[in-house]
C-alpha cells in the first residue's frame, strides 16, 4: 500500500477562502499527480468550497480544534491510508508550494524524520515581523541544548515529515502551537531533522490572528509544553538508538 | 465569631441541597458531586462542632478559630478546582480525538460513496 502512496500534501486551513484555492492549485502544479488534502478546521466562510474547486480532497473537522488538531488529523489519516511522507503547507498561502519539491527530496535523500522549511538557511526568506524575529531568535536560544543542534527556523509551518514520524505525531502532537513543541518530541525519539531554505511570502488574504497579548502567551505556552516534553525525556530510547562504538 | 460560624453553617446546608438538587435533575453526575457534598459536609461539621473547630485552629497554630476554618475551605476547594481541571483536560483529549475521528470517517464515507 505504502509503495503506491508516497507523498501527502496536508494544508489546514481556518477562514482561508481568498488564500485556499491558489495554494492548493500552486502545490499540484509543483509536484503533479500528488495529492492535495486540505483539513478544515470549521471554517465560517467558503473554504472548504474554494480547497475543492481546485481540486483537493477535504477533511472537515466537527468542530474548531485548533492548529495542532487540525494538523493531526490530517497525519492520522495519512497514517491510516499508508502515506510514506506528509508534506504540511498553511492555507494562508505564505509558504511556497513549489519549494515543496526540495523539501520531499530532502526527506528522502536525507532519511531523516523531518525536514523544516526555513526562512533563514540562507537568508532568503522575506522578513519576520520585529515581535517574531524576537521570538524566534528566543526559541533558537532555548532549543539549542535540548536539540544539541542549532535549529534556524523553529516556528516554521512548512514541515515534512516520514512515516516514522507520522506515527508518533499520529499518536501524540502538540495541541495548540505545534511546531516548536513537535521539535522536542522528535528529539525525544531520538528522531532526526535538518532544514532546507525556502521562501516565505506574504499572506494572500485575511489576517493574522498574532496580536501582542496572544504572543506573549505564546512564548509562555510553548515554554511550558518544552519543558514538560524535556521532563518526559526518554532517555533510554535514546540509549538504545545511539549507535555502537 | 458566632455569626461567622452561623453563617458558614447555613452557606454548607445550602450548598448540600444545591448539589442533591442538581443530580436530581441530572445537571451534574453522581461521581462529580460526590467532592461537593464532601466538602459541604465537613464545612457543615466544623461550622457546628465547636471543640473539633478549636482542636483544629490550634494545631494549625490559628488563634481566631473561624480562620482555620477560612483555611480548610479554600485548601479544599483549591484541590477541587485541581480535580475538575484535570477532568476538563481529559474531556478536552477526547473531544478531539472524537472529532477527528469523525472527520475521517466522514472522509472515508465520502470516498467510498465516490468510488461506488
Amino acid at each position: 500500500m505504502s509503495a503506491e502512496r508516497p507523498l501527502l500534501i496536508i494544508v489546514p486551513a481556518y477562514n482561508e477562502e481568498g488564500a485556499i484555492g491558489e495554494v492548493v492549485r500552486e502545490a499540484r502544479e509543483a509536484l503533479p499527480g500528488t495529492p492535495v488534502l486540505v483539513i478544515d478546521d470549521c471554517s465560517a466562510d467558503g473554504t472548504i468550497t474554494a480547497a475543492s474547486a481546485a481540486g483537493a480532497r477535504v477533511l472537515a473537522l466537527p468542530h474548531h480544534l485548533g492548529l495542532g488538531g487540525c494538523v493531526q488529523a490530517g497525519y492520522k489519516l495519512a497514517y491510516e491510508l499508508g502515506y510514506d511522507y506528509v508534506i504540511r503547507v498553511d492555507g494562508d498561502g505564505q509558504h511556497d508550494p513549489y519549494d515543496i519539491p526540495r523539501v520531499y527530496e530532502r526527506l528522502r535523500q536525507s532519511g531523516c524524520e523531518m525536514v523544516i522549511g526555513s526562512r533563514f538557511v540562507e537568508q532568503n526568506g522575506g522578513r519576520a515581523s520585529l515581535l517574531r524575529s524576537f521570538g524566534i531568535r528566543f526559541f533558537r536560544m532555548v532549543l539549542r541544548p535540548i536539540l544539541g543542534r542549532p535549529v534556524h527556523d523553529p516556528t516554521s509551518g512548512f514541515v515534512g515529515v516520514n512515516r516514522s514520524a507520522l506515527e508518533v505525531f499520529s499518536r501524540s502532537f502538540p495541541l495548540e502551537y505545534p511546531e516548536i513543541e513537535a521539535l522536542v518530541v522528535l528529539q525525544r525519539k531520538a528522531f532526526r531533522f535538518e532544514e532546507v531554505p525556502c521562501k516565505m511570502r506574504a499572506r494572500r488574504a485575511g489576517r493574522s490572528s498574532i496580536t501582542a497579548v496572544r504572543s506573549l502567551y505564546y512564548i509562555v505556552h510553548v515554554l511550558l509544553g518544552v519543558f514538560i516534553n524535556v521532563l518526559k525525556y526518554d532517555r533510554r530510547a535514546r540509549r538504545s538508538r545511539r549507535p555502537k562504538p | 465569631m458566632e455569626r461567622l460560624l452561623n453563617v458558614m453553617t447555613v452557606t454548607s446546608v445550602l450548598l448540600i441541597a444545591l448539589v442533591l438538587a442538581s443530580v436530581r435533575r441530572a445537571h451534574i453526575r453522581v461521581e462529580y458531586s460526590v467532592s461537593w457534598l464532601i466538602a459541604a459536609g465537613a464545612l457543615l461539621v466544623l461550622s457546628r462542632a465547636h471543640p473539633l473547630l478549636d482542636l483544629t485552629a490550634r494545631y494549625l497554630g490559628i488563634t481566631y478559630a473561624p480562620l482555620a476554618l477560612l483555611l480548610i475551605i479554600g485548601c479544599v476547594f483549591l484541590v477541587m478546582f485541581f480535580r475538575f481541571s484535570v477532568i476538563i483536560s481529559k474531556l478536552r483529549d477526547d473531544n478531539i480525538a472524537l472529532a477527528q475521528r469523525v472527520a475521517i470517517l466522514e472522509y472515508h464515507i465520502q470516498t467510498l460513496r465516490e468510488n461506488r
